[in-house]
């Protein structure tokens, strides 16, 4: 009888009790994130025998995308789609392939000598890679609207990840707001499951298409394009949908009860129970910052992105950076990241047994047709500015509560950074470390001074970078040197 | 982009920032020059402590000064939250240095013995005291705390408030604050300074350096000798907000009026505040929960690195130029605790053009025996 | 806020909500047994003590944060719910409150 919980025919969903007592000190490759780029480089490197150890937080693996994928309730292929579930396959070859994964295992600390330390089970312990190979993904870009600290409003994607991990659907009057294929998509998937939606609104600017027209030749050769016509018709033919928004408000005491929506000039109102924002999304930058990655401004995608080569290596040597972490490119861009991360890993670890060119100019051209159609949907999805850069009592860093209003203030001051704004303000010292404000205060900063975000920078982002337990940190093993570096006298 | 100013301030951290508030009273037309956002700012990385016990340890006068500046430190609180409505949150509760072990405690009792019996040193009240009389002052310490020193005067504050109180200050008094005007040359000329920066020139009647460690590097150029250390690094761990039970700051730990709590403090020779030594923290994290073991259930939210402004002998240098009259230097590793003599002893000396030998002539930096730059 | 989609497999856990029971289902993530339960509102912000809910259930926004089995501060989004498990909310951030004596 098979076991509800698993569809897939390989090792059981990994429990998290004794990992962390089973792995080792060291190991060629280290790979944080069990996404698609972290999957695919794990097959490289594993199969040319380098030890490779995947550390993921979630459950099971995954990441995002193609998350509870060995475990999701949702028994109808239709509902997710077969984009989802292309996903299977990376999860079975990575996992033939003899890479050791641990679940359940946070990633805190990375030092430019590829020394980690990772939380698992309530313990943290030191780990040392002789590569490593980030492949954390992307987190949903801030979407600072009035009153979006509010219990009910909620991104897009934390809709999609209940439905796959759990079979929920959102109940009550529900609203969509925002833009970017992925609210398209899990608006089908809550239609397809048989949840009802309310109103969509489509924040997107007017001025987009026009704008992304140049690059729609590359748009129209993509595998994005059909799919991307089939869910608007999909959504468009079952809910409402609202265009060129340009305001939006959450409005309720202590939880949601309703939207405001402007657009021409007037403004609506209509209760909701439930807002689901989406904005587009932007690399998870904490980790590979932490560790000393250098990134810049991507004018296209509007966020930091890490400088790398083509094979994803970044400027610290040894660490690589795989996948939407890389730049937001997909699913199947990522896995093609992620595989040219391994190779040259095994390229540079064990050269005599790296596969030949062809393997590597393959992965190269499949990144390329991934690739396709990303200009076009990045300019017709940019958010506007508006959303970008909010004003008055609107709170951009959740964690502390500081709002732009207060930035501006500050501002006065003659801040030129966001460290400094950090220091005067404490926006960005929560314990998201600046996940959910970071891209707005550089903006909001660069506009301020008439600059470029890449002139403006980011938070200078440290270990951990994730909040840990004290205790956790204190039962790390200590050298002479560190407490000789303490107790003086 | 040359303009006339009475005095340049090179330096915007809170020595920079106390000096030229004080010289805003005063009535001076001040510029600060600063640096930008990724800058080493020893003036956001440190203990927010404002100290007496364990300084002075071999330049007696030191003690005094400090003490001096701890009991100003009630006014300038004051006067900054009349100026500029922030609360910095000072307070005074007297503070702990606590000892893990005998051999510790030993060489704690001998540091504030040695420290005392220097001739001509002022007298402070700081006493040794065992595990129980800490617990009834501090309770909640931990089994292994074997005892500690314990001093009236000691005290804290919120030093990030401070340094942004100083700088709304400054900035209502109508100095002129100019971020990204790293100073890389200074010229005397009839009776002014020409100071060239990566925006421009400008010009000053006097120039005072605050500029911390890169005082060592500008100090030259106006004939003065400022040696500081540059590479002396500690770290600092930081939790989640936390109930208040600290109520008395411990050189190592402390409590934040946030209810944050920080945790410190370590030195390592080395120059690089990007990079971080784990081991340390996690020295550091042990010996807090060991002192204080509620501390066990906390959460790290940060940590960093920070090097910190050390002069070569760890007290400050105060000077004035001869070869080039009205240059003055300041910088000392205590900018919290001495904001306040840098406000209202310090800035008035430099407003009226001369130092006060009998107050600063021990902080001069002919204490290190070296040639005057020409 | 959200419902179970019918004809969903599994077996179900026993959990308990500030001392009150709650049947999960395997699989079911911390904060999605508290979405279900109508408990959303676990947290409160640290500066004014604002409700807040969890917003993105992926482990980056720390709106989630609970004490798991005596554990605070664990982000229930990334907890995987298991039987007998304790959960309470308000573990999110302490106010500050005056020692005794």
């Amino acid at each position: 009888m098979s076991d509800p919980n698993e569809h897939h025919s390989g090792a059981p969903s990994a429990s998290s009790a004794g990992e962390g007592a089973r792995i080792q000190g060291e190991y060629d490759v280290v790979i944080v994130g069990a996404g698609p780029a972290g999957l695919a480089a794990a097959a490289a490197t594993a199969s040319a025998k380098l030890s490779t150890l995947v550390l993921d937080e979630n459950a099971g693996p995954g990441g995002q995308i193609y998350r509870a994928i060995t475990t999701t309730p949702v028994q109808s292929r239709d509902v997710l789609g077969l984009d989802y579930w292309q996903g299977e396959d990376l999860v079975a070859q990575a996992r033939a392939s003899g890479a050791t994964f641990v679940q359940g295992a946070t990633v805190w600390s990375l030092d430019r000598d590829r020394q980690m330390a990772v939380s698992i089970n309530g313990a943290s312990r030191g780990l040392f890679a002789r590569r490593a190979i980030l492949a954390t993904g992307a987190l949903e870009r801030p979407f600072p609207i009035p009153g979006w600290t509010l219990p009910g409003v909620m991104t897009a994607g934390a809709a999609q990840t209940v439905l796959k991990s759990s079979g929920l659907i959102p109940d009550g009057r529900v609203v969509l707001a925002g833009t970017g294929p992925l609210l398209w998509l899990i608006a089908a998937q809550i239609l397809r499951a048989g949840g009802a939606i309310d109103a969509m609104l489509d924040t997107t600017p007017r001025g987009n298409f026009r704008r992304a027209l140049v690059h729609l030749p590359g748009f129209v050769a993509s595998p994005y394009f059909a799919k991307g016509r089939a869910l608007q018709r999909e959504v468009r033919s079952k809910v409402k949908i609202i265009d060129g928004v340009t305001a939006l408000r959450a409005i309720g005491d202590d939880r949601l009860r309703e939207v405001a929506v402007t657009r021409g000039g007037a403004e609506e109102r209509m209760a909701a129970d439930i807002l689901l924002l989406h904005q587009g999304v932007a690399p998870n930058v904490n980790l590979a910052m932490a560790a000393g990655v250098a990134h810049r401004w991507d004018a296209r995608q509007l966020c930091f992105v890490p400088v790398l080569d083509a094979d994803g290596n970044s400027s610290v040597p040894g660490i690589a950076v795989a996948g939407d972490g890389a730049g937001i490119g997909g699913a199947l861009a990522a896995a093609e990241r992620g595989r040219l991360a391994g190779l040259a890993a095994v390229r540079a670890l064990a050269a005599d047994r790296a596969p030949g060119a062809a393997e590597t100019d393959a992965a190269r051209r499949a990144l390329r047709r991934a690739e396709r159609g990303r200009a076009f949907l990045d300019i017709l999805f940019a958010p506007a500015a508006s959303f970008r850069r909010p004003t008055g009592d609107t709170i951009v860093c959740r964690c502390e509560e500081v709002t732009a209003a207060q930035i501006a203030e500050t501002m006065s001051l003659g801040v030129e950074g966001p460290n400094q704004l950090k220091a005067f303000r404490r926006c960005g010292m929560g314990p998201c470390q600046g996940r959910m404000c970071g891209l707005t205060v550089s903006e909001l900063i660069a506009q301020a001074r008439g600059v470029s975000p890449d002139a403006v920078g980011y938070y200078r982002v440290r270990p951990p970078v994730k909040p840990i337990p004290l205790k956790e940190l204190a039962d790390m093993p200590q050298t002479p040197a560190a407490v000789n570096a303490v107790v003086r006298g | 982009m040359a303009r006339d100013y009475d005095i340049a301030v090179i330096g915007g951290g809170l020595v920079g920032a106390a000096i030229a508030w004080g010289l805003a009273r005063e009535k001076q037309r001040v510029v600060i020059l600063d640096e930008g956002d990724i800058a080493k700012r020893a003036s956001r990385g440190n203990f927010a402590l404002v100290w007496v016990q364990s300084k002075g340890l071999g330049l007696p006068d030191y003690v005094g000064w400090t003490i001096r500046s701890s009991d100003q430190w009630p006014q300038l609180a004051a006067e900054l939250k009349d100026q500029t409505g922030l609360d910095v949150c000072f307070e005074r509760p007297g503070g702990f240095s606590l000892a893990l072990s005998e051999r510790e405690l030993a060489a704690r009792a001998v540091t504030i013995e040695r420290i005392r019996l220097q001739p001509g040193v002022v007298k402070f009240p700081v006493d040794i005291l065992d595990h129980a009389a800490i617990e009834k002052l501090q309770p909640g310490i931990g089994p292994t705390v074997v005892g500690g020193s314990f001093c009236p005067l000691d005290g804290h504050v919120n030093s990030l408030r401070l340094f942004r109180a100083f700088h709304r200050a400054v900035m209502q008094l109508g100095v002129d604050y100019r971020p990204s005007h790293t100073v890389h040359g200074i010229t005397h000329r009839s009776g002014g300074f020409r100071i060239a920066t990566t925006a421009g020139e400008v010009r000053a009647g006097k120039v005072v350096l605050a500029a911390g460690n890169a005082n060592a590097k500008l100090a030259p150029m106006v004939g003065l000798h400022a040696p500081m250390r540059g590479n002396h690094r500690g770290q600092i761990v930081v939790t989640r907000r936390m109930p208040r039970f600290l109520r008395h700051p411990v050189v190592t730990v402390r409590q934040t009026d946030e209810g944050t709590v920080m945790i410190g403090d370590s030195y390592e020779e080395a120059s690089d505040d990007t990079r971080m030594t784990l081991a340390i923290s996690t020295v550091m994290a042990d010996r807090a929960r060991r002192m204080f073991p509620i501390l066990d259930d906390a959460t790290v939210v940060r940590t960093w690195s920070c090097l910190r402004v050390m002069p070569q002998d760890g007290f400050p240098i105060y000077d004035q130029s001869e070869s080039c009259p009205g240059a003055f230097v300041a910088c000392c590793h205590s900018g919290v605790t001495l904001a306040a003599n840098h406000a209202y002893d310090l800035a008035p000396m430099i407003a009226r053009g001369a130092l006060d030998a009998a107050q600063l002539a021990p902080f001069s930096a002919r204490r290190f025996n070296v040639q005057k730059a020409a | 806020m959200f419902k179970r989609l019918p004809d969903i497999a599994g077996a179900t856990v026993a959990i308990t909500i500030d001392g009150t029971p709650f049947s999960a289902r395997q699989g079911d993530s911390v904060a999605a047994a508290l979405l279900l339960a109508g408990r959303a509102a676990c947290g409160m912000t640290a500066v004014t003590g604002r409700k807040r809910a969890p917003y993105c259930l992926m482990g980056v926004c720390f709106e989630c944060l609970v004490t798991i089995d005596g554990e605070a501060a664990r982000q229930a989004c990334l907890v995987p719910v298991r039987d007998g498990m304790r959960i309470e909310t308000q573990g999110a951030a302490t106010s500050i409150t005056e020692p005794a004596a």
